[in-house]
């Protein structure tokens, strides 16, 4: 495989082109460059209708093997297809969870009937997911689970109690993705299992979590006696932890490509807003546009040579610092973009070229929280990459 | 530019890396750094002859046409890289990424043949006579003139900072002539020609001011003319600048690997420093910063290597590469000294061997500030700032 794109690659870009130049029109027009991080509140009845429309152009799950629905287009096709997506300003993914992280668990890990029960709806975009990981008091401490599971031998099912929270887009969801612990005096890594749990039953409580942009997207998710099918536990009881970390290895590559065509996007809103105010003639931060600019050239780099070690097999030491590297360019975008409004940024108005760029500012500050904080970021670093040694822990 | 960029590296780049680093680490240890930096001529002349004919690496970007490997930037970028661990003190880059390129981006058949072939097998040294300013080359700022006369040209100017200026054997020297750029080749035993070198504080590459007080140079002198000049001198100068951001990505890489040996080793409070938190952040950023700094040389290498790439985008990815290197390095440099202790403040210890070359690097070739205007003024689609005075 290679990531190096072929003439029949750019008449494939064209055709992406026309699609989303044909159908992101009518009602659909508003969703332009809406969604995603910061905004997910942001017409989510109607999103979930795009993404039926997508499916029924076959644009959702497009690198899945086609046994399971998908195309299994190359990885330069899929790369062409989010740039197109992200160039026509394709609103933010409401299915971007089941797609990205929990169709390529089960499709690696899950059995044939979650497979043919859970796959189909997922690329169809009538079935949406959240992920049932991080628990309040446990932070980025992520083994830390306290959740419980347990399997009710007179009803075959898992019974599960407990809290979760920072659960996007957990009130559009049906189904969450949940690493619970089912031996009892089992610690960290070990004695997890993981389980597809449907949202709406008595035993779940969905609670939204309003943020510092005051909008609500992540959630706390409540169980208290919720119940699941024992066949619903992906991989084997106690081995969730193996299943769960597959899953974060899914998170990486083409999800990047896709995001940075999104900050591409913001950052050419900074510099429309800095025309408009004259921050285009301060040298102080037309040298701040200007790092920014080749910060995310760079960003582009990181991820190419990332996908070319993950495609020649070679564990590459640049995707260790990704995350750091991307969470702190768009932290600094959002203080940039405010800085270049001025005075007028604190200001609130129904223009959504002005909210858009509060909202990076405000919302980018979680960036260096979630996934890991920038801290546990620079540990893994240290000592994964850099084999320095690890820090002492008080035995639990 | 087209298609998506591989960043994978062939069996063949594997093998030039390695050889460069295994034969720096045996040939450049740190004694023979300061051995050479301290004798008169700034560099081991030995090491450069092993260097050049033994080694083949003057040949690596030459055509072949001209004796050299035809090799790409990507190739140059890896050695560079190697060299820039060692701090290898030779004039290689002065040679190879500035004059030999300039020779080779001029077009000029008869020029290439008279000088290339010699710097290819390592028998000659070479530099170019620009990057006066942290700004890099720039037309509207050339002050030599020359002028036509009866048998060839008389070229008057001077250049204050000019690499391995007092070592090289040919000088490529831009002038102004009929009111626009030109690019002429001088001799260094052309009469009247002097170069004086600087007491510097980087004592690892030597710079030297050059005085031309209108020489008298025959017709064939004249390398390239007009917009050829202008287009061949903009290429050259962000060619070297990714050149020697992966210069500054190798110091940068091994101001980290002294720092991650030396507290592996040093104990203190009972535990060795590597197992302080606060220290691991610190080298983990160093490697944040190491890491988009080769991906930004990689990237940077790749485009160069592309037969179609244009001007502009050369300018860009040596804006990107560079500014993220000097970067990255001047803060390697200093954590390194900080990470040291009392001893990284001492002469003995190599750290600031790094942190001067960092420095010194990071006003040459474009300053990190003024490549994020040039940036800027790409983005924001306008250059008004882009030929202010540093």
């Amino acid at each position: 495989m290679t990531l190096a794109t072929t003439d029949t690659d750019e008449a494939f870009r064209a055709e992406v082109a026309q699609w989303m130049q044909t159908h992101l029109v009518g009602r659909f027009a508003c969703l332009r460059h809406r969604g995603g991080p910061g905004d997910e509140d942001a017409y989510p009845a109607l999103r979930k209708a795009w993404e039926q429309l997508l499916a029924a152009g076959r644009w959702t799950c497009i690198g899945w093997p086609r046994a399971h629905g998908g195309r299994e287009l190359s990885v330069a096709r899929q790369i062409i297809f989010h740039e197109e997506y992200a160039r026509a300003g394709g609103p933010g993914r409401m299915g971007h969870l089941g797609e990205t992280l929990l169709g390529p668990t089960l499709i690696a890990h899950g059995s044939a009937e979650q497979q043919r029960r859970f796959l189909p709806g997922i690329v169809a975009g009538t079935d949406y997911w959240c992920q049932g990981y991080s628990e309040p008091g446990a932070g980025s401490d992520l083994a830390n689970v306290q959740t419980r599971a347990r399997l009710d031998a007179d009803t075959g099912e898992w019974v599960i109690d407990g809290q979760k929270v920072w659960t996007s887009l957990a009130q559009d969801s049906q189904w969450i993705f949940v690493l619970a612990r089912c031996e009892a005096g089992s610690r960290g890594h070990s004695g997890l299992v993981f389980l597809l749990v449907a949202l709406d039953q008595p035993g779940v409580e969905v609670r939204p979590i309003r943020q510092i942009t005051g909008t609500c997207e992540f959630n706390e998710v409540f169980f208290d006696g919720a119940r699941t099918p024992a066949a619903h536990a992906v991989g084997a009881p106690g081995e969730g932890w193996k299943v769960a970390m597959a899953l974060l290895g899914f998170e990486r590559g083409l999800s990047w490509i896709d995001q940075q065509m999104h900050f591409e996007h913001q950052l050419a809103l900074v510099c429309d807003a800095a025309r408009a105010t004259g921050a285009d003639q301060v040298p102080a931060l037309r040298a701040r546009i200007g790092h920014a600019a080749l910060g995310l050239k760079v960003m582009h780099y990181n991820t190419l040579r990332t996908m070319s070690a993950q495609l020649s097999g070679e564990l590459s030491r640049e995707a260790y610092i990704n995350k750091h590297y991307w969470s702190h360019w768009h932290r600094d975008l959002g203080k940039l973009a405010m800085d270049v409004l001025g005075l007028e940024g604190d200001i609130l108005l129904d223009d959504f070229s002005r909210t858009r760029l509060q909202q990076i500012f405000l919302f980018s500050r979680s960036d260096t929280i979630v996934a890991g904080t920038s801290e546990i970021q620079l540990n893994i670093i240290a000592e994964r990459a850099l084999g320095m040694p690890k820090e002492p822990r008080p035995a639990r | 530019m087209s298609g998506y960029v591989d960043f994978s590296l062939s069996a063949d780049q594997r093998m030039i890396r390695d050889a460069a680093a295994d034969f720096l680490a045996a040939q450049s240890p740190s004694g023979a750094v300061r051995q050479a930096m301290e004798s008169e001529r700034g560099f081991d002349p030995a090491l450069w002859t092993r260097m050049g004919v033994e080694m083949g690496w003057c040949a690596l970007p030459i055509a072949e046409a001209c004796g050299g490997l035809a090799l790409s930037w990507v190739e140059v970028a890896l050695l560079l890289e190697q060299m820039g661990r060692r701090l290898v003190c030779s004039p290689y880059f002065a040679t190879v990424c500035l004059a030999a390129t300039a020779l080779q981006e001029s077009g000029n058949a008869t020029a290439c043949a008279a000088w290339l072939p010699r710097i290819a097998d390592g028998t000659l040294r070479a530099t170019l006579a620009f990057g006066e300013t942290g700004i890099g080359w720039d037309p509207a700022r050339v002050t030599a003139i020359a002028r036509r006369t009866d048998s060839g040209f008389v070229l008057e100017g001077s250049f204050r900072h000019v690499p391995d200026g007092a070592q090289a054997e040919v000088l490529l020297v831009p002038a102004l002539l009929d009111q626009s750029p030109a690019l002429f080749a001088v001799p260094a035993g052309t009469p009247g020609l002097r170069a004086t070198e600087h007491r510097g504080m980087d004592l690892t590459r030597r710079t030297a001011e050059v005085v031309l007080p209108e020489v008298q140079l025959p017709p064939e002198a004249l390398v390239a003319e007009g917009g050829r000049a202008a287009t061949a001198l903009q290429r050259t100068e962000a060619l070297a600048a990714i050149a020697l951001a992966a210069e500054q990505l190798g110091g940068a890489q091994q101001c980290l690997d002294l720092t991650l040996a030396y507290v592996a080793e040093r104990v203190q409070f009972g535990r060795t420093l590597a197992s302080f938190q606060a220290v691991k952040h610190r080298c983990a950023e160093m490697m944040v910063r190491i890491e988009s700094t080769r991906s930004a040389v990689t990237g940077a290498a790749r485009a160069a290597s592309e037969a179609d790439v244009t001007t502009a985008e050369l300018l860009l990815e040596a804006a990107c590469a560079k500014s993220f290197a000097s970067d990255a390095f001047f803060f390697c440099a200093q954590e390194a000294i900080q990470l040291h202790g009392g001893v990284g403040f001492t002469w003995e210890y190599d750290p600031q061997l790094y942190f001067k070359r960092a420095q010194a690097g990071t006003q040459w070739l474009g300053t990190p500030d003024l490549l994020r205007e040039r940036a800027a003024a790409a983005l924001l689609g306008d250059a008004q700032h882009l030929s202010c005075t540093p």
